[in-house]
């Protein structure tokens, strides 16, 4: 069935609701007649206000009592309009739900899903846009997802509701409008699997959220270069799928990772780092990173414009890592912008 | 629904007590042979809130005790063996190891998790309460915290939450005054904490809490009306800490509190005051009993084996 990226989280969302009746939502905002972009339509109409719970603004309070509620046997989904207010419950997150299994002795599961939003686009600037998914990747005993097309954002979502560790679902609003192929019924994508989503022999492409459409882009661009990219959607940063990255690079030798983050500390330096480990050998050529310039995110569109990475960067990026000298090819985005102001 | 003062229930306040007393006493005393490397916050000068409250719970009711956690663990009937299983780092013990005193657990008991964050287990029980709401059961949640646990935004979150949903708990703050060295007056704007359910439109009371008949009449009225659906109450009990914020010993020497102000204290000595609840032959039975238990745990603890290591991969 054809779905958009956002109906794909409200398929998975309702279906969670119908099958297990331990699962309940629960955050600030989530009645609002928008129903979070619509990823909720109907949720409140179809389970009441018992299961479809609105938070008061406190965010940290909100994700403790899902702590409870997991530690007690429910399944809560703590939805979040914006990734940039989890940082409102850090101490939650990681002094308490990745904690609570191993500080006693795993006599319980934490089965909890925060699911935020990243809001990049019409000048949303430096407090709404973060993704933030470097810092949840750190700490043991949690998962971190981050579903790049409509089919894993239901796949990935429903994965997520099963598992009995807290997962953060990161969500680019970017996709929303995305329309692809979903089944209607209940699947899941597995957590821990990276999906090779283009086959090729000279360089291999690993994007992380939005720069795996980029590096889509950028694949179509070196072809016609006579370079032959594989790319690569990590779908899941913890646990990181090394294994499908490294038999990648295996077989091409090259190594081009792009993040929709900074740099320090991140993902892409982390996916290198396994590489080297593991196949420094087989590589032809020095790994390269595109990310975020070391700033802030920026409003202007001036500004805004410059500062994300896209295909021409990545582009750039595998030219470099295949040694070869030639101009960077003419890179069209092809990806609708989103367009605000919400 | 009232509870009344049987003689039952006057057994179990002072049993309570003596029982954190001399376990800590004896923790004290057996602190400096360094075999419980785990940091302990002393529990003494307390007793009569943990032992107060828990009197009036069913053991399908749940407490959320914080760091300070040796208290309520054991008043709500944890087990001892297990918790000095765990003071002693063994895999015997409560969290097998794992959590140490500020992390004790007892399930079965209804003696869910503490945390070593301030405030950490608040919205905790929230959470909870929203479960027993959910899957229809008539359990109370119960969380003690201490006056510092006030100045965090989550206590607040989860009060105007619980007011919000009427939800089944019993806020218990332990106020003594001070957060870890540093008295309340340097702290809080107001400083009569009980207050803050006026805002939420909930009963408060604050109270002798030194005094365990006083804490378990209040308590029962709170877990009843809680019990009832009628929601959430705040209970303050005043009350004072005998020694040091972490560790065994007095800290007169560092000059943040008086001699005279801890005598002053020490003068209604929660268990002292207690101690008409039981006759002289009943005291004497329990202080032999306890001793018992206390040297067993002891014993079990010393003899019994680490854990082992069972990290997962270092990285995934």
């Amino acid at each position: 069935m054809r779905m958009k990226f956002r109906e794909a989280v409200r398929d998975a969302t309702l279906l969670a609701m119908e099958r297990d009746p331990r699962v309940f939502l629960i955050g600030v905002g989530i009645i609002d007649p928008r129903a979070v972009w619509g990823t909720l339509s109907g949720a409140l109409e179809k389970y009441g206000p018992d299961r479809v719970i609105e938070g008061p603004l406190s965010e940290n309070a909100l994700t403790g009592m899902c702590v409870g509620a997991a530690t007690s046997g429910m399944r809560p989904l703590l939805i979040h309009h914006r990734m940039d207010f989890l940082l409102l419950t850090m101490d939650q997150i990681m002094n308490h739900a990745a904690k609570w299994a191993p500080m006693f002795g795993r006599q319980q599961t934490v089965p909890i899903v925060v699911r935020g939003v990243v809001g990049r686009g019409w000048g949303n600037g430096p407090q709404h846009t973060q993704s933030h998914h470097a810092l949840f990747s750190h700490v043991p005993h949690m998962k971190c997802v981050v579903p790049t097309t409509p089919r894993d954002a239901k796949g990935l979502l429903l994965a997520a509701l099963q598992e009995d560790e807290p997962v953060i679902y990161i969500e680019h609003r970017w996709f929303h409008e995305d329309e692809a192929d979903v089944p209607e019924t209940f699947y899941t994508t597995p957590i821990g699997q990276a999906a090779v989503v283009r086959t090729g022999r000279d360089v291999t492409l690993v994007g992380v959220g939005p720069m795996v459409a980029e590096s889509l882009k950028a694949a179509h661009s070196l072809e016609q270069e006579g370079i032959s990219a594989e790319v690569i959607d990590v779908r899941t940063l913890r646990p990181l799928d090394s294994a499908t990255i490294i038999k990648s690079v295996a077989k091409t030798g090259r190594l081009v990772v792009s993040d929709s983050d900074w740099r320090p500390c991140g993902i892409a330096g982390e996916v290198v780092a396994r590489v080297a480990e593991e196949i420094l050998d087989s590589l032809k050529g020095r790994p390269v990173r595109v990310t975020w310039p070391d700033s802030a995110v920026p409003s202007s569109q001036a500004i805004e414009a410059v500062f994300y990475p896209g295909a021409k960067d990545i582009h750039a990026a595998a030219v470099t890592a295949c040694d070869k000298t030639r101009a960077s090819g003419s890179v069209e985005s092809t990806v609708k912008p989103f367009e605000g102001p919400f | 629904m009232s509870q009344t003062l049987t003689q039952d229930v006057k057994r179990r306040l002072y049993y309570g007590m003596l029982l954190v007393r001399r376990t800590e006493e004896r923790i004290q005393a057996n602190y400096h042979l360094r075999e419980m490397r785990s940091p302990p916050h002393l529990y003494m000068g307390h007793e009569a809130a943990a032992a107060g409250v828990c009197a009036t719970l069913r053991p399908d009711d749940m407490v959320f005790p914080y760091y300070r956690s040796h208290g309520w663990y054991l008043a709500k009937g944890g087990d001892l063996d297990a918790m000095l299983g765990e003071l002693f780092g063994r895999v015997t013990g409560c969290s097998r190891g794992w959590g140490g005193s500020m992390h004790l657990i007892d399930l079965g008991a209804g003696v869910y998790g503490t945390s070593a964050i301030v405030g950490g287990t608040v919205s905790h029980a929230a959470g909870i309460a929203l479960t027993f709401h959910m899957t229809r059961r008539d359990s109370v949640a119960a969380v003690s915290f201490g006056d510092g646990a006030t100045e965090e935004g989550v206590f607040h979150e989860t009060l105007n939450f619980a007011a919000l949903r009427n939800l089944p708990m019993v806020f218990v703050c332990e106020n003594n005054l001070y957060a870890t060295n540093t008295h309340i007056q340097y702290r809080q704007a107001q400083t009569e904490i009980w207050r803050h359910a006026e805002r939420f439109g909930i009963p408060g009371r604050r109270l002798d809490g030194n005094d365990v008949v006083a804490v378990w009449q209040a308590a029962a009225e709170a877990v009843a009306r809680a019990r009832s659906g009628a929601g959430p109450s705040l209970l303050e009990l005043e009350t004072y800490r005998y020694f040091e914020h972490c560790g065994i010993n007095e800290d007169l020497d560092l000059g943040y509190r008086t001699r005279e102000e801890l005598q002053a204290w020490r003068a209604r000595d929660p268990l002292a005051m207690g101690r008409r609840l039981v006759s002289d032959a009943e005291a004497r039975e329990m202080e032999a009993e306890i001793a018992a238990r206390i040297d067993r745990a002891f014993e079990r603890a010393r003899s019994a084996p680490w854990p082992v290591a069972d990290f997962q991969e270092a990285a995934r």
